[in-house]
């Protein structure tokens, strides 16, 4: 998909590094005067053992469907915003952005509010797993099982 | 009929490989489907409640299955 200022257009899942600049272009239009980015990271530990590295997989398709889905939803559900999100796959190293949102807005408390509402959904609906690598070896992470589902 | 089911993350990993042939008779239930997945691949049976997806999209277990449609099954997601 092209990727063109201001349209909340965008590659919803890739395997290249997410470059934040790139996602704020997309959603930025000269009457949205603020922009809330949220970058989630690779982080060096999880409950008390050292990460070496994340491996990100998906439903692909199925990711980039509910991926778009969960922008328009933000669009709709805080009227004035653009919101256009990436998915990183593959083997990530510690410090690596794993997912960006960025939620443009005529002001900041609509884009503040669509960006947390975004990832939540995110992290909640896109069929995407994450498998851990430490120094004891490697192990599937798997959410609550919350998932809402069918809605 | 020949289904053949998609799985993602662990439960490829356990089935060994990232799809897996059932046979099933006609107008069976996803509930039923991820039954004769568990039968052909044991390493499964203690995930009783994964979740479903039919044409890329969330399905409820009752679901009936028609010829055709692409299915897939897999645990709680973890993206982010």
């Amino acid at each position: 998909m092209t990727q063109r200022r201001g349209s909340g257009e965008v590659r919803r899942v890739q395997t290249t590094p997410i470059d934040p600049a790139d996602l704020v272009a997309v959603v930025s239009a000269p009457d949205r005067g603020a922009v809330a980015t949220f970058a989630g990271v690779v982080r060096d530990h999880n409950l008390g053992r050292r990460v070496l590295r994340l491996e990100y997989h998906a439903y692909e398709p199925m990711a980039d469907r509910e991926i778009a889905a969960i922008a328009a939803e933000a669009g709709a559900r805080f009227p004035g915003t653009c919101v256009a999100i990436v998915h990183r796959l593959g083997v990530l190293e510690v410090g690596e952005i794993s997912v960006l949102v960025a939620a443009a807005a005529p002001h900041r408390r609509e884009a503040l509010a669509a960006c947390a509402w975004a990832i939540d959904e995110v992290k909640s609906r896109a069929p995407i797993w994450k498998k851990e690598h430490g120094e004891g070896g490697a192990s599937w992470l798997e959410g609550p099982g919350d998932c809402a589902g069918p809605v | 009929m020949t289904l053949r089911v998609l799985l993602f993350a662990r439960y490829a990993e356990l089935a060994g490989g990232p799809a897996i042939e059932v046979e099933v008779e006609e107008g069976v239930t996803l509930e039923q489907v991820w039954a004769a997945v568990r039968l052909r691949a044991p390493a499964l049976r203690s995930d009783a409640e994964p979740l479903m997806a039919v044409d890329r999209t969330y399905a409820r277990p009752e679901h009936v299955v028609r010829h055709g449609a692409e299915i897939a099954f897999f645990p709680p997601v973890s993206g982010g």
